[in-house]
């Protein structure tokens, strides 16, 4: 636990410092835009872990819910971690970014935060064990009116229940 | 509270015959105002002082027609004059205005009156003069409980914007919406309550969890609403009177985007399960569900027609978010939205001649209205991020949401309301306590 935590932090640091050199100069903007891939987020800014190499969270292309390969990967990890540690649950958060009308954006997280929960079932998961809640744009983790920002909020969030 | 207001008299004086009177055309974009006076109402000495001690208000005749001249100003149709320019004292204007006083600072029509303090009540009496053909238009006479008195304004305005523009006025109501405090990345949001004018804002929740899209039902004494109470969003019927709350349904997953039938005797929205929303509607006395919508897509944003027959809502099952209508028990589903962009949140309009909705173009987002059948699309409003239009009672114009672009660290966001009228002229920023979104316009609460 505690090995992770500091891992977990020091990851935090180093990702804090990209973004403060990457505010730094203008070069390194394209740096930023180099965290997207085809509008899926593919940084890890905003990423937490749930243990050592699990990451927390998913990222969409907008309107979209399909999974990319990157994400698959990242919910194949959770999945195994889900089997060793039986007794947690999980609560899959759904997001889209502020680029839609409220009440479509409401289904659009409930819709993207399923699709997380159907590959963790088909890897194993139970349904019993995961709930999904969707926010909608309400609870954006950046504050920014651009595509980068925007690509951080459309996302999946896997939290422990437990 | 709504019907505590009770008109004791009303000596609606009708014309005798149909002479040449001032109408206002309120369908076309008014780049000429009508200029009027409005001359504060007079009030004797001793009502005065009654006055100013229940209502700590100095003079509550002029109080009174300041509440009138700033919603005849803000409807864009009427150019209230300086009052620095009237030349006839108000009591004296109320018993018979020299005409040629009003006319000489351009005045076309005239608004007087009185107000008396009688039997611990707010006697108001008011006239409407047409300046130019020398007549009395209309004079009505009510009274009420002093407390009262910001709404006997918004009568008076009602009366007159119906006398000089044939069509029911919208300024005796109220607006329920979303107040929003905190970082963007957390926002806290209430329900609050407030007049048309901004004037008794009213906090509803504490903002201890997250509530969305509130809508009043036709009565505007209830309201269904998105709360996330206990983390589960559900949508919940509030009772403004009692305050009691209750959540509609019982159902195994997310609800929302609630309104209610014409009648208000159902809700209608959305609940959402393994990734598709669908529309369904709950009968209010018996609790019936019945399923609207059954399609892999997400169909949201549902909006009866006032006579009740038809639905409109959003759907992406083509692909993208567009909008489409149907019969009441969801058959004969056409798409409505065809033009370029993406179409949401369609409202149908009080008048049922038009949907107002949503839409996302380039990059930029829209406030229009369209014909039932998707014809005749306009927009009227374009910018960084605007939705959810709701219509005043009388169908003539639209509040909505508008939240600002922040910069590269995040900053400068806001969320505020704003209204428009139909010819698109007339925009204006109502004024919240707090940043606001989610606008929703009560019916009139007086006939």
């Amino acid at each position: 636990m505690i090995p992770n935590k500091i891992f977990k932090n020091t990851l935090l640091i180093l990702a804090a410092c990209l973004v403060l050199t990457a505010c730094a100069t203008k070069k390194n903007v394209e740096t930023m835009s180099g965290q997207m891939q085809s509008d899926v987020y593919s940084g890890t800014d905003t990423v937490e872990y749930l243990a050592d190499g699990v990451p927390d969270r998913v990222f969409f292309a907008t309107n979209e819910s399909i999974l990319t390969t990157a994400s698959r990967e990242t919910l194949r990890a959770q999945a195994t971690w889900l089997r060793k540690n039986s007794s947690i649950n999980v609560v899959l958060e759904g997001h889209a970014d502020e680029r839609g009308t409220r009440e479509y954006n409401l289904a659009l997280g409930e819709r993207r935060a399923n699709s997380a929960k159907d590959y963790l079932m088909t890897y194993g998961i139970s349904s019993d064990r995961i709930s999904v809640l969707s926010y909608g744009k309400e609870r954006p983790v950046d504050a920014g009116s651009n595509p980068l920002a925007w690509s951080k909020n459309r996302r999946s969030v896997t939290v422990k229940a437990n | 509270m709504i019907k505590k207001i009770y008109l004791l008299i009303a000596l609606l004086i009708i014309p005798l015959k149909a002479f040449a009177l001032i109408e206002v055309d309120i369908t076309r974009g008014n780049l000429n105002p009508l200029p009027l006076a409005v001359s504060p109402l007079s009030i004797d000495d001793k009502s005065k002082k009654s006055f100013e001690k229940i209502l700590k208000k100095e003079n509550i005749g002029s109080e009174i027609s300041i509440v009138v001249e700033n919603n005849l100003r803000t409807s864009g149709l009427f150019n209230p004059l300086s009052k620095d320019a009237f030349l006839q004292a108000p009591d004296i204007a109320n018993l018979k205005p020299r005409f040629e006083d009003w006319n000489l600072i351009k005045a076309q029509a005239l608004i007087t009156g009185k107000v008396t303090y009688v039997d611990e009540k707010l006697r108001v009496e008011f006239r409407l003069w047409d300046i130019l053909a020398g007549k009395e238009m209309m004079a009505l006479a009510f009274t009420t409980v002093p407390n009262n008195w910001r709404r006997v304004g918004h009568i008076i305005s009602d009366k007159v914007y119906e006398r000089l523009t044939g069509e029911k006025g919208y300024f005796d109501t109220r607006i329920i919406y979303v107040a929003e405090e905190g970082p963007k990345t957390q926002r806290i949001k209430k329900l609050a309550i407030m007049d048309q004018d901004g004037a008794n804002n009213k906090f509803l929740t504490l903002g201890n969890e997250l509530v969305l899209t509130p809508r009043f039902n036709p009565t505007s004494q209830m309201v269904a609403y998105l709360s996330y109470f206990k983390n589960l969003p559900r949508v919940y019927l509030l009772d403004i009177e009692t305050g009691t709350q209750e959540v509609v349904g019982d159902f195994p997953g997310m609800t929302f985007a609630p309104r209610f039938s014409p009648n208000g005797k159902k809700i209608i929205m959305s609940f959402a399960k393994d990734g598709k929303s669908d529309i369904y509607t709950m009968d209010l006395e018996n609790r019936i569900v019945e399923r609207i919508t059954n399609h892999p897509s997400i169909d949201t944003s549902p909006s009866y027609s006032p006579d009740g027959k038809y639905i409109a809502f959003n759907s992406d099952r083509s692909g993208y978010q567009q909008i489409y209508t149907m019969k009441n028990n969801g058959s004969d589903v056409k798409r409505i939205s065809f033009g370029n962009g993406i179409y949401g949140t369609p409202v149908w309009s009080p008048r049922g001649d038009l949907i107002a909705f949503t839409k996302l173009h380039k990059g930029k987002f829209y406030i229009g209205v369209m014909r039932t059948d998707g014809s005749g699309e306009r927009l009227l409003t374009e910018n960084f991020y605007q939705e959810a239009p709701s219509w005043s009672p009388n169908g003539r114009v639209l509040i909505f949401y508008r939240e600002t672009k922040t910069n590269a660290k995040g900053e400068g966001f806001s969320a505020k309301l704003w209204s428009i009228d139909l010819t698109g002229y007339n925009e204006r920023l109502v004024e919240t306590l707090t940043d606001a979104s989610d606008p929703s316009w009560s019916s009139l609460l007086s006939n």
